[in-house]
């Protein structure tokens, strides 16, 4: 084959960055799916215009999920890519690979795809970037065989995610990896077969820093926290003082949102009932300062992108739960939130756009959670207040 | 046949003795250099993490070497970051040093620790979407090698975490990030009438726009848009393929700032608009590239330490941003969509710039 045109491209094999070009190239000189896809990739920059097609339906035999059925709009120019699919691998919880199972899933793609990956995607999901149809079922019986299984897709529970949490982290609250794991084992059913009215996530942060995002990108945000008191090395907040590093008063004390610090230049008084537990103080003096004894994590839901009705924060609706395996409570409270959205939600209608048309009220009486002021940043400030029909007898009486 | 439902490979089998031997009890970690993180067990034992830049977008063959510099200096394991990163985990300090050179000489970006600027958390663009309004490997790629320095280093007031999606169904989830890159639409989807009838479903098609802009056009089977009110976010698009929106003189990419999801000192925030269009010019995007940069310098010559772009822009007020930056302030920047009047001004505090 001869070698594919690419000045536009070529122009972004210079600077230091690693180059995704160069990437592509090293594939199209082994792969004519990898070729093709790059002098597709060429006509875009040249065009300005993306040349996919929508996914028909393809998939592998008994699941709906973990395939994304791609097609060229110019097979005519670039027939190796007509059909182009997209497979979505679960990745091992954290991220973490041993080369031995990392060399095996490369082996397995260049027998059946372009050889081209996204490590990862944004869900998490080990992303095998081009296949054709009849590779799809052979390429997952392999995948089947080395123990990797796919991810979700569609109106199903997509590949839940967690940071790296107690595998390295001194400021892990859960074990956030476990719970992830638990929670994608035991709900594989949800993610392989799309049953809901559109996308279900959840990602889980062991600590309010939330570095899987959980808060922004999951229907249902699980977030370490704790309760009681931060724990205090006098000695140690005395070294860091003395090393000269860190200003205590104006890096810790003068930046806590809560004002529940006060140093005097030798001992570190917080004010505990105040706190709200940011972690500031805690990032800044992570010799000195640790989470209190007391663990567990906070639950919130309905956060997303803003396709349909605007991007939305997840919302607190269990200010604290224990999670020990096997996390029965949690996993319970999943399922009676996904029956009733299941239930309501019209289809593409996520978790908290469905809240937001039916009512906050209404979905707690629903799952039976009860309302509580951590729930809200203030209670409502207009007189629309609606009352439950005993309410109201209690009333007359 | 293959067995299904068997789930993802069991993270405890991926990981390296130190930490099977140290889980859950971490006691702080330390970073003495960019890019170098080392963590201490309640054992005393350390975990050495060196943490490497990648595009994302890579061949098998990079994986593979990714596996030699791994077997070579840590035994075999790894872990990849949620914005993209390589971490090469060491129980042996003494190999920290030869894989930091080896790194070095195979042109591996070492950094994105602490006050930097980690990878670009991005989505596919045009090497495999069928929604994008601009590609995505590309501008990262451009803007990355822009401000590389500031990956490798730790002088920023705190960390600025940038994110780039290429419409607004936001695989990437940008709308939290200190700097957002959006592409977006500028123009109507055009209803193509003689396959509307085919491929598409009139009554979800109608109900998949936010701003109730289509019609169903039920004589003729297909639908009409109501140019006033669309806002060109294509969910339409999605669910029938048959109303391209995509426009390649008018696409282009929006940019956002101010966003977090720590909870650390003040709530996480979406991101707010700061410019609400700039054109796709690749291959190497020299207006977004700037734009970004700019925002970038304003910000690290202006902002207190450990305030994150959203704060900074909070203390000094939106007024001293747009006039600090030099971003022109448009009727773009008002908002009108549902919650729109929760961002007008009802009071007299405000500054003059």
């Amino acid at each position: 084959m001869a070698k594919t045109e690419t000045p536009l491209l070529d122009e972004l094999e210079k600077g230091k960055w690693p180059s995704f070009v160069k990437d592509m190239k090293q594939a199209a000189k082994k792969n004519p799916m990898a070729e093709d896809l790059l002098g597709q990739l060429e006509l875009s920059y040249k065009e300005k215009i993306g040349h996919w097609k929508h996914g028909g339906i393809v998939g592998v035999k008994g699941y709906g999920s973990g395939v994304i059925g791609r097609y060229s709009d110019r097979p005519d120019l670039f027939p190796n890519v007509q059909a182009f699919h997209t497979m979505r691998v679960n990745h091992p919880t954290g991220w973490f690979y041993k080369t031995d199972k990392l060399r095996q899933l490369c082996d397995i793609w260049d027998k059946h795809g372009s050889g081209l990956t996204n490590m990862h995607g944004s869900t998490g999901d080990a992303i095998l970037l081009g296949t054709t149809t009849d590779h799809l079922q052979p390429c997952f019986d392999d995948l089947s065989e080395a123990g990797y299984d796919l991810g979700g897709s569609g109106s199903a529970l997509r590949t839940p995610s967690a940071c790296v949490g107690q595998g390295r982290c001194e400021w892990a609250c859960i074990d956030s990896l476990d719970i992830c794991y638990n929670i994608t084992m035991s709900f594989q059913d949800q993610m392989h077969r799309p049953m809901f009215p559109y996308k279900f996530k959840i990602k889980v942060s062991a600590c309010p820093n939330d570095c899987v995002a959980s808060i922004a990108r999951s229907d249902f945000s699980v977030i370490g926290t704790w309760k009681g008191d931060i724990r205090i090395d006098q000695e140690a907040v005395q070294a860091y003082a003395a090393s000269g590093a860190i200003d205590i008063q104006k890096e810790v004390c003068d930046l806590c949102p809560t004002k529940c610090m006060e140093w005097d230049g030798k001992k570190l008084k917080i004010y505990n009932e105040d706190c709200n537990r940011c972690m500031h103080c805690i990032n800044l003096l992570t010799k000195a300062l640790r989470p209190g004894e007391e663990k567990g994590a906070t639950i919130l839901i309905g956060g997303k992108a803003p396709i349909l009705e605007g991007a939305l924060l997840s919302w607190v609706i269990v200010p604290f739960m224990k999670l020990e395996p096997p996390y029965t409570e949690l996993k319970e409270l999943v399922l009676k939130i996904q029956d009733w959205w299941d239930e309501n939600g019209k289809s593409r209608e996520r978790l908290g756009e469905l809240i937001k048309r039916m009512g906050m009220r209404v979905f707690l009486r629903a799952v039976g959670l009860p309302a509580v002021p951590q729930m809200v940043k203030a209670p409502r400030a207009n007189p629309y207040i609606f009352f439950w029909p005993e309410d109201i007898q209690k009333e007359v009486k | 046949m293959a067995k299904t439902d068997i789930g993802p490979l069991d993270y405890k089998t991926m990981l390296p003795p130190v930490i099977s031997r140290n889980y859950g009890k971490w006691r702080y970690h330390e970073i003495p250099r960019p890019g170098v993180l080392v963590h201490t067990a309640e054992s005393g034992e350390k975990l050495y993490t060196v943490r490497a830049g990648s595009p994302r977008l890579i061949s098998t063959e990079h994986i593979r070497e990714i596996c030699e510099i791994a077997d070579k200096y840590c035994d075999g394991y790894l872990r990849f970051t949620s914005r993209h990163n390589i971490e090469f985990l060491l129980a042996d300090a003494a190999k920290v040093e030869p894989l930091l050179k080896e790194l070095e000489s195979r042109g591996y970006p070492v950094g994105g620790t602490g006050h930097a600027i980690s990878n670009i958390v991005h989505t596919q663009g045009w090497v495999h979407c069928h929604t994008p309004a601009t590609d995505a490997s590309g501008p990262v790629k451009a803007l990355m090698d822009e401000i590389y320095d500031y990956f490798t280093t730790m002088k920023l007031p705190n960390h600025v975490r940038i994110a780039l999606a290429c419409c607004l169904n936001m695989c990437g989830a940008v709308h939290c990030s200190d700097i957002a890159i959006l592409g977006i639409h500028r123009t109507v989807p055009k209803p193509d009438n003689s396959r509307v009838p085919n491929v598409c479903e009139i009554p979800s098609t109608v109900a998949s726009c936010p701003t109730g802009a289509i019609k169903g056009d039920m004589k003729n089977k297909t639908v009409t848009v109501n140019n006033e009110k669309c806002m060109y976010c294509g969910n339409c698009y999605t669910v029938c393929p048959a109303m391209p929106i995509a426009d390649p003189d008018n696409d282009g990419i929006s940019i956002w700032v101010g966003g977090k999801v720590s909870n650390a000192r003040t709530p996480p925030t979406f991101s707010k608009l700061a410019i609400p269009y700039l054109p796709n010019n690749p291959p190497r995007w020299p207006e977004v590239v700037d734009a970004v940069k700019n925002i970038i310098e304003v910000y690290a010559s202006h902002a207190r330490k450990h305030e994150r772009v959203g704060e900074w822009i909070e203390r000094v007020g939106w007024e001293r941003f747009f006039s600090l930056t030099g971003i022109p302030f448009t009727d773009k920047h008002i908002d009108d969509f549902d919650m729109a009047s929760e961002t007008f001004r009802s009071s007299t505090l405000f500054k003059w710039r």
